[in-house]
This record gives structure tokens, sequence and C-alpha cells, in this order.
């Protein structure tokens, strides 16, 4: 009995699936009661969550998962913004007429497969997670369905992540050979001495892991599909599957690879300098706001990368405190988003938010904030978030990855500065509607806080984040 | 008389899995296609799997390849809902007419 204790939440989560399932096929009607039932279910998973905080590193069923506190912190930061993305999002669905009962239903079972990708301690446990999280993720970005451009997003999504899982999976069939088991201890134990076999899997997965987290050179999705699916939908892609793919690659970096650490560190230095740059480089040009956040992400994934690169404690504590404080800024940026409304149509185009300040001066500051904590701007979250990753380069006397690090921070912030430049000191245009929903406005203004107030007392997180001890 | 061995079926595997490979990038023509060469991945991999857990003589890669055979079956079936949803939006399915995300 004692193994069942330890995935209480997955359980939890799986009955409340199947429940709400049941409860939107045999009611009709039910789509706003399934919603807010997800909702709750949410709320009471994370305090299930919660509860196993205090476990200290528990391996269960064969060893093939693990519960530890890097899986109940990142568990537990993924269920917080899945609640703040449904709380924001609802009046933006309703509005799109995309309010079905598969909606919320698909979303916590893409939660599901992220728990079980977070906690997996095996190849074919990551695998099944996985494929959960990414088949689930498919059809919500082409949920808009008579919308030709969500079809779109949905249908380049699924290529080009099927081809990504592939890859993953010949790196995982490899590795299986040549070490002998699915498991990431015994295949820690066993790559001792350096195979090629087993130097192309970690490839191969790297390759996989990098799609899924879309860092460059594998980043090519990533702005089609913001831009096509809904923006709800957007939200998702931009703040959980990261988290969890973050986690996969710790994971893996750190428990089935570490003895291979000088394979992988110059692959994952290359793939964090090139997000960074391009991430810079490639939003300057964009009119479309989603398109523009799709970059910014890609950049921010370089940094987190940087942070893992370094192979060390308190460089993988800074990823952590960094995609942390990257949800909180998603949150905020795609809860300004989704104030841009008029008569039911929503703006997400640049000069739409042209002199935003004259008529919406609170939607402003909030844009203000969350744009300069995008760009690394002290005293505001973002800043400390880079400082703790550059701190931890800097210690391994990484020096090349902190330069580029720093100089593509100074390119990235001239367009974070142009939109606030647009803001403040353009034309202004007709006025948006006001009358938003209760749940968005909370979300505004709690992600808007935490954003302003972090540096006051960081040890909030911070004693969260040192906690998590991997090697 | 000529053995069949550990690397031959590697070799095949590797092949295969670089015909799907290809077949995504050169195809041109239709989403099909594309569907069809995800799939020879996924064969690929199983190949792999199965050869090395006989040789291994450890018999978690054959439970690997049975989980691979149903993802792969459910992954046909949401890939080809969203190709019929796209054909209802845009009228046709040819790779190089999916562009209308650009930017």
């Amino acid at each position: 009995m004692m193994n069942l204790d330890l995935i209480i939440p997955e359980i939890f989560l799986s009955l409340s699936i199947m429940f709400l399932l049941m409860v939107g096929v045999f009611k009709k009607n039910s789509e706003r009661l399934v919603y807010n039932l997800s909702i709750v279910a949410l709320i009471i998973l994370f305090s299930l969550v919660i509860n196993l905080f205090s476990i200290n590193e528990k391996l269960v069923f064969n060893e093939s998962y693990k519960i530890s506190n890097l899986s109940s912190f990142m568990k537990s930061i993924t269920i917080i913004s899945a609640i703040f993305v449904m709380f924001s999002s609802s009046e933006y669905i309703k509005s799109l007429n995309i309010l079905k009962i598969e909606y919320p239903i698909l979303i916590l079972s893409s939660i599901l497969g992220m728990m079980i990708m977070i906690s997996s301690n095996d190849l074919i446990v990551f695998y099944l997670g996985l494929e959960l999280q990414s088949l689930a993720l498919y059809v919500l970005a082409s949920f808009n369905r008579d919308n030709v451009l969500s079809s779109e997003s949905g249908l380049k999504y699924f290529v080009l992540s099927a081809l990504s899982s592939g890859l993953l999976l010949y790196g995982c069939s490899l590795i299986y050979g040549f070490s002998g088991s699915t498991n990431f201890i015994y295949i820690a134990n066993s790559s001792t001495l350096i195979e090629y076999g087993v130097i192309f899997g970690l490839v191969f997965i790297i390759v996989g892991l990098a799609f899924k987290i879309s860092a460059v050179p594998f980043h090519m999705w990533a702005p089609d599909v913001y831009q096509g699916s809904p923006t709800s939908v957007t939200l998702f892609f931009a703040a959980l599957p990261k988290v969890a793919a973050l986690t996969a690659f710790i994971n893996f970096l750190y428990t089935p690879f570490v003895n291979l650490i000088d394979q992988w560190q110059t692959i994952l230095v290359f793939i964090s300098i090139a997000s960074m740059l391009f991430g810079a480089i490639a939003a300057i040009g964009q009119s479309n706001l989603k398109r523009l956040i799709a970059y910014s992400s890609i950049g921010h994934m370089g940094y987190a990368l940087a942070g893992l690169a370094s192979g060390t404690n308190q460089g993988i504590q800074s990823s952590i405190t960094y995609i942390s404080i990257y949800l909180v800024m998603t949150l905020c940026f795609f809860s300004c988003l989704f104030m841009l409304r008029k008569k039911n149509v929503f703006y997400e185009k640049i000069e739409d938010l042209s002199g935003l300040s004259i008529n919406h001066p609170i939607l402003s500051i909030s844009l203000l904030v969350v744009l300069f904590s995008l760009a690394g701007i002290p005293p505001l979250a973002g800043f400390f978030a880079k400082f703790y990753i550059f701190m931890a380069v800097i210690e391994q006397s990484m020096y090349f990855l902190a330069i580029v690090g720093l100089l593509s921070t100074v390119v990235a912030a001239f367009y974070y500065l142009r939109l606030i430049k647009i803001i403040y000191f353009d034309k202004p245009t007709e006025k948006f509607e006001t009358d938003h929903s209760l749940g968005l406005k909370i979300t505004l203004t709690i992600s808007t806080g935490i954003l302003i107030l972090y540096f006051i007392y960081p040890g909030l997180l911070n004693d969260f984040v040192s906690k998590i001890i991997i090697i | 008389m000529f053995e069949v061995g550990l690397g031959h079926y590697l070799t095949l595997g590797a092949i295969i899995f670089t015909i799907g490979l290809v077949g995504i990038f050169l195809n041109r023509k239709n989403v099909i296609v594309l569907l069809m060469s995800i799939e020879l991945i996924l064969l690929a991999v199983n190949i792999n799997l199965v050869s090395f857990s006989i040789f291994i003589d450890d018999l978690s890669g054959q439970i690997f390849t049975l989980f691979i055979l149903t993802v792969a079956a459910a992954e046909a079936a949401i890939g080809l809902a969203i190709i019929v949803v796209y054909f209802r939006n845009a009228g046709t399915i040819r790779v190089e007419e999916i562009e209308k995300l650009k930017g």
C-alpha cells in the first residue's frame, strides 16, 4: 500500500477526468459546470501534491516512478499555473464559442501526462507521459475547428511533435540496447564506460526534448502554433509543457547521463546560445503579439537551459527559479492580451496597443511591469531570474555563455521597450471594453504583484528551490 | 552459412528510420505521406527494440514495443482527425499550400 500513497495525486486526477467526462456526456449543457468542476479538481489536486512535499526521495513501482522535492515542486507550479490559466481564459473561451466539455478535460489529461513525465524514472513511463501530454495538446491546438489558422497550427504541431517523439524514441531504443535496461538508475550505472550507441541515443533524446521545449534549432513550430491556436491554448502552450520538458531535461541529464557530462555539456551550451540569440533577433520584425511572445519564449528557454548546462546544483536551482518566474510573466502578459477586447473580437496586433495608456492606465502599468520584467530590468522579478542564471554560469567559468546571454538580453530589450514606447507615446486608438471577468482581474493583479514585490522577499521562492538537490 | 546478427537488424532499423525522416523533409505533395513517414519512424524504433530485446535477453524491450504500437495507433487517429478538420476549412491538404501562418 505504501506505493499507492505516493501517487494519490495522479490517481485522483485520472479518476476526476473520467468522472467529468461522464458528467459531460450524461448531463445536457453542462459545459460551464464541467469547466468549474475541473478548476475545483485542480485545486484539490494542488493540496494533494503539497502534502507530498515532506517526502525526501522515494522510488515506487520497481523504481520506475520517482517522488522527490524536484517532482513535487514542479508538479505544484504546473498545477498552480493551470488553475490560473483556466481562471483567466474562461471569458475568452466563451466568446470564441469553444467552451465545450472536451476543453477542460483535454487540459486535465495533458496535466496528467505532464505529472507522469515529471516523476518518471524509466524510459517507458516517460514515453507514455510524454505522449499523453502531447496527444491532448494536438487536439487543443486545433480546438477552434472552424478556423483555418487554428486547424493549421494543430496540423503543424502534430507533424513536428510526432517527428520529435519519433527521434526521442529512437534514442530511447539505442540507450536501451546499449545499456541493457530502461530504468534511469541502471542506465546511469552501466554508462560509466562510454559507448557510441549510448552517446547517439543521448543526442537523439536531447533533440527530441529540445523540440518539446522549442529551443533553437528545433523551434520552427513555435511561432506558427502560438499564432494560430486560440489565445487561451497559446497561454497553456507557453507555460505548462515547458515546465514538464525542462524537468524531463533535468531528469535525463542528471540521472541516466550524469556520467556523460562532457558529451552533453557542449550540446546544451550550443542550444542555449543559439536560442538566446535567435529569440532576441527574430522577434524584432514581428507584428503579431502572440508571435512575438513565441520568439521571446524561445529566448527564455535559452536562459533556462544555460543554467542546466552549468552542471551544478546551483545551476539547476537557478533554472528552476527562472522557469517559475517565467510562468508568472507569461500569465501576466497573456492576461493583458485577454483584456484587449472590443465587441467580442480579441486584438493581438502590436499596433492595437497604440496609445493604450490614455484610455487604460491600469492595464498599461501592468503591461509596463511585465515587459520590463521580460526584458530583465531591476528590481522586477525577471531581473533576478536572469541574475541567478548568470551567477551560476560564471561560477563555472563559462564566460562565453554569460557574455552571449548578456548581449542577447540587450538586443531583446529593444523590442520590449518598443512595445512600451507604442503603449505610452503613440496616438491612442478606440477604447477597449473594460468589463472583464473576476478571474482575469485576479490573475492579472496577482501576477503583476508577484513581479513587482518579488525583490522584497526572494526567499519565499528560493527557500523551496534550494531544497531541490540533484547532485 | 550467412548468419543474421544484431548488426543487420540495427542496419535495417536505421535504414527505415532514415527513409521516414527523409520522407518528412522531402515530401511536398500530401500530408498523408507525412503520416506514413511518422509511422515508418515508429516501426524502425520497434524493430530496434525487439532485436535488442532478443539479443540482450531482456523482456522490457518487447513490452515497450507493445506500448509504442498502441500509442502510434492513437496518434494516427488524432492526426487523421486533424487532417479532416483542416481539409474542411482549407479545401486542400497539399503540403506546399499549408502556409497561412507566416511572419
